[in-house]
């Protein structure tokens, strides 16, 4: 299988030598095409770091990252800002949605910053809110949608720009179970019927339990490992808890 | 200590964010120095004493509009200083909820304030010295001085009261501040950031009806000062009229602008889904929305401004240019003749000896002065005017009067008119190389340039109105006023004189010995000398008893420089503070949503906007925010410069196009000074960490 993403031993420090944190401390995986991938982990175990580092936010102290071959950790000023908006789709918590504009030029302005005709931004939008159900939302406001429908538009202007790979970071944290569940479902339709390729950070063991394969980060560190296979997702989600009741600490508040 | 060490750090912390407060102090301190220190710059300056006597009232005047100024200025800096506040809520609710009292946060507000005012003070009066050494060289050009002797001056008496003034505002300052934070609630001050914006989308609708009515008033408000100028001057009162339409129209097209360009361009999507642009669009279509009533404000107090900037360049100009045309001889003495003896007594305050003098000729009288009159003058022209109570205004205007009376109901009717032998006027008009006139023997013709006088005469005129003058009638020769005058001033100010022929009047009615020459001497110096003979003929015990009138050319140049310059300085001062004021609200309008700004301005770069398409949004939203009320204004002064024209025509209206040029050097400067620092500040507040 080809890899979309392979990180190569990477480590990130903050603070200086009298007092120096590992908030990354040589983690090494890979992302395969069409995988859907979770990393759990608590409060300050540095998967939000990893993610930030990934996203290119934030930079490595050491080790490389490479996203379709490319070393991004290398890149630099506006070929940083070229490839984040061409390779990358970005999922937040607080959706990060422009409170100014319409669920359309929201998503709009993904493909408008990459210079794409408005003929072609509207076909496109067309597609995506019929795949992400959002028809009728595109001409409101963010201050005039629910939880749920705001984090499905974030979502289609993620995937509009038919990324590389999409990240998220804690996509359901701000949604109640209901929309939580809408939202992970239409993830999965991404990636079986379009193929994306996501890497999601959750310290939510039902959320992480729709992937097909989840990574537990520990104090930097790679804990664990575990694939969802043949068995359910019912299944899979008893085996995370496994896993998390494991780790243990403070991982289990958050259940 | 603590807190005073506290409020230094704020201060340098939080630099970026007192730019625009730091700013306009030292603006404001070196506007206000500089006018006040005029003063002592002029105290240096080699003029004559009436030009003194002229400068000493301009001082007077200046100190009169400086009172007004600090209110103005006093507004702006509390308004400026709420604004920095409310900018740092957060940081006070978090001393609040470590302990600290309000008092205490007061304290460190209060010492703020003082260091701040103290270095601005510093940094304005320096500013404020400098600025005032070129503000030397316009003084002395206005009032035509040399400036032989350049010197460094330094005004202690401006400082003080520079000092005094602005301690003043800062107290005030400080007390409003108190105020603000002993009625804050701890909640409100720590969630102040976390307002979710609602967009209120306008009806496009009803935008676009707003709009168009919005123009189409203006537009009429335009036709009344310019082409439908005369109906508009008709009636005194009428002139409010497209005033009130203008602030209205302002309002509404600022208020139904944003959506409707909003609607324009996302109907062009072309433009509207290119690049940052419906971003930018949208930020700066809710701005306008959220500050409708400030734009419209700014936008009228740009266009007062640069209308007061252009006018008041130009009027000095204009004003001894005028000189030229209508004092075209030295010297005129003029005088009232056979007064009538029972204008004595206690009321009419003549005495015997004025009515006795009132009896003979003004050459007579300027024997009596001792005035050596072949020594001195040349080209000596003497000439009578008549009047009389039979013929007043009420009684030239014929049919007319009925209209007259309902279009100005403040005019004078019943004041006499003056007649003039036409022999006598083509002795005058030789003298001024005017044309001469003819009369036939019942004919008669009106002379006036005073424009508005001249209309109602025309009025009358076209009706071919005669004139019935000792029993015997006259009409008119022309259906409209000639142009001329006959005694010399700095204005068009002949409101009408009526030429007749020779015959038509007699001594009975005798109203005025005019006496008009020019200086046998040629040089300045000579003409200075025969200048100050003449002034010091007040001074001579025949002086008091006569009502003799002098007008010389030297003595209304000097009065027209001193009026022009007048109005120059008070139209500078009054144009520089409004158009700080003006630039310092935008600037702080702008900043004020910068925190909001850099939240979106994040989410951006996120989704991969890099940062030269950020800072060209940055730059677009500033400036079409900046742009926006100054193009109003433009389009505004246009026609309100063309009307300030028409009514100062009297005053005449040259080199208007320095004056526009002058106005757009300080509107740039200041205007984009400010737009400059907005950019500069807001760049840095949203640029990452």
């Amino acid at each position: 299988m080809e890899n979309i993403l392979r990180i190569d031993q990477i480590e990130k420090y903050y603070g200086n030598k009298s007092s120096l944190t590992k908030a990354i401390d040589n983690i090494s995986f890979e992302v395969g095409k069409q995988e859907f991938v979770a990393i759990m982990g608590a409060s300050g175990s540095g998967k939000t770091t990893l993610l930030n580092c990934i996203s290119t936010i934030d930079k490595v102290t050491s080790g490389h990252i490479y996203v379709a071959g490319e070393d991004i950790t290398k890149l630099k000023g506006n070929s940083l800002n070229k490839f984040r908006r061409e390779e990358l789709g970005f999922i937040f918590q607080d959706f990060n949605l422009l409170d100014t504009l319409t669920a359309y030029e929201n998503i709009a302005l993904a493909l408008s910053i990459q210079n794409i005709g408005a003929k072609e931004i509207d076909k496109r939008i067309r597609e995506v809110a019929d795949e992400l159900d959002i028809k009728e939302v595109l001409m409101k406001y963010p201050y005039q949608m629910s939880g749920g429908q705001k984090q499905r538009v974030a979502s289609a202007r993620a995937i509009i720009t038919n990324p590389k790979l999409i990240l998220a970071d804690e996509p359901t944290g701000a949604l109640d179970s209901k929309s939580a569940k809408m939202l992970l479902e239409r993830f999965n339709y991404l990636n079986e019927e379009l193929e994306a390729t996501i890497l999601m950070v959750t310290h939510d063991a039902f959320t992480a339990s729709y992937a097909t394969r989840v990574i537990f980060i520990k104090d930097g560190k790679i804990f664990n490992e575990i694939r969802k296979g043949k068995s359910s997702r019912k299944e899979f989600f008893d085996k995370i808890i496994d896993v998390v009741t494991l780790l243990g600490g403070d991982l289990n508040d958050a259940l | 200590m603590m807190l005073f060490k506290l409020s230094l750090k704020n201060i340098k912390k939080s630099f970026k964010d007192y730019a625009i407060y730091f700013f306009t102090l030292i603006l404001g301190v070196a506007v206000f120095y500089v006018f006040n220190a005029i003063d002592s710059q002029t105290v240096m300056m080699d003029v004559t004493k009436s030009t003194r006597s002229i400068i000493d009232l301009m001082i007077n005047m200046l100190s009169g509009v400086s009172v007004f100024v600090s209110f103005i200025l006093g507004f702006l800096i509390i308004y400026a200083s709420r604004f920095l506040i409310k900018r740092r809520n957060k940081e006070f609710g978090i001393y609040l909820t470590l302990g600290m009292s309000k008092r205490k946060i007061s304290m460190i507000l209060f010492f703020e304030t003082l260091v701040i005012g103290i270095l601005s003070l510093i940094v304005g009066l320096g500013v404020g010295t400098l600025l005032s050494q070129g503000m030397s060289l316009l003084v002395a050009n206005m009032f035509e001085a040399d400036l032989t002797k350049f010197s460094f001056v330094f005004s202690l008496s401006a400082c003080i009261k520079t000092l005094i003034y602005f301690s003043i505002m800062y107290i005030l300052v400080m007390l409003f501040n108190t105020i603000n934070i002993s009625k804050c609630k701890l909640i409100d001050l720590l969630h102040a950031s976390k307002k979710a914006e609602k967009v209120h989308m306008k009806n496009p609708a009803i935008s676009t009806l707003v709009f168009l009515i919005s123009a189409t008033l203006l537009g009429y408000a335009y036709y009344m000062v310019t082409a439908g100028i005369n109906e508009t001057l008709e009636y005194v009162d009428k002139i409010f009229i497209p005033i009130i339409l203008g602030i209205v129209s302002t309002y509404g097209i600022f208020w139904s602008l944003s959506g409707l360009l909003l609607r324009l361009v996302q109907k062009t999507k072309t433009i509207y889904y290119k690049g940052l642009n419906s971003f930018t669009l949208r930020q700066i279509s809710s701005k306008i929305n959220t500050t409708v009533f400030s734009m419209t404000i700014i936008c009228l107090m740009l266009f007062v401004t640069i209308c007061v900037l252009s006018s008041a360049l130009s009027i000095k100009n204009s004003m001894t240019a005028n000189l030229k045309t209508l004092a075209p001889i030295d010297i005129e003495f003029y005088k009232a003749v056979d007064i009538p003896e029972e204008y004595t007594g206690k009321n009419k305050n003549y005495t015997k000896e004025i009515i006795e003098d009132s009896k003979i000729s003004t050459r007579e009288t300027l024997e009596k002065l001792d005035v050596d009159i072949d020594t001195y003058f040349k080209d000596i022209v003497e000439v009578e005017v008549f009047a009389t109570d039979d013929v007043t205004i009420e009684d030239t205007l014929g049919d007319y009067l009925e209209t007259v009376k309902k279009n100005y109901p403040y005019l004078k009717l019943d004041s006499a008119e003056e007649f003039m032998r036409v022999s006598d006027y083509n002795k005058v008009a030789r003298l001024y190389h005017l044309e001469e006139l003819t009369l036939e023997s019942d004919e008669y013709i009106l002379l006036a340039d005073f424009d508005s006088m001249v209309m109602i005469r025309n009025g009358a005129l076209k009706e071919n109105t005669n004139i019935t003058l000792l029993g015997k009638t006259y009409h008119p020769k022309y259906q409209e006023c000639q142009n001329g005058f006959v005694h010399i001033s700095s204005n068009h100010i002949n409101t009408g004189i009526f030429i007749v022929p020779d015959n038509a009047v007699d001594n009975s009615i005798r109203e005025e010995s005019i006496f008009l020459a020019n200086y046998k001497e040629t040089s300045k110096e000579g003409k200075q000398e025969t200048e100050d003979m003449i002034r010091n003929l007040t001074s001579h015990p025949y002086f008091k008893n006569t009502k003799i009138e002098i007008e010389s050319k030297l003595g209304l140049y000097e009065n027209s420089i001193g009026l022009g310059a007048m109005v120059t300085f008070i139209g500078l001062y009054l144009g520089i503070i409004f158009l700080i004021s003006s630039a310092a609200i935008l600037a702080l309008k702008e900043l004020s949503e910068s925190s909001d700004n850099k939240e979106r301005f994040r989410m951006l770069r996120r989704i991969g906007a890099d940062e030269k398409m950020i800072s060209k949004a940055l730059f677009r939203q500033i400036a079409i925010f900046f742009l926006f009320p100054l193009l109003l204004a433009i389009i505004h002064s246009v026609f309100g410069i063309i009307f300030c024209n028409y009514i100062l025509e009297t005053i005449g209206n040259q080199k208007l196009l320095e004056s526009i040029i002058m106005t757009s050097v300080f509107l740039v400067g200041i205007y984009g000074g400010y737009f400059v620092i907005t950019y500069w500040c807001s760049k840095n507040i949203i640029r990452g960490r």
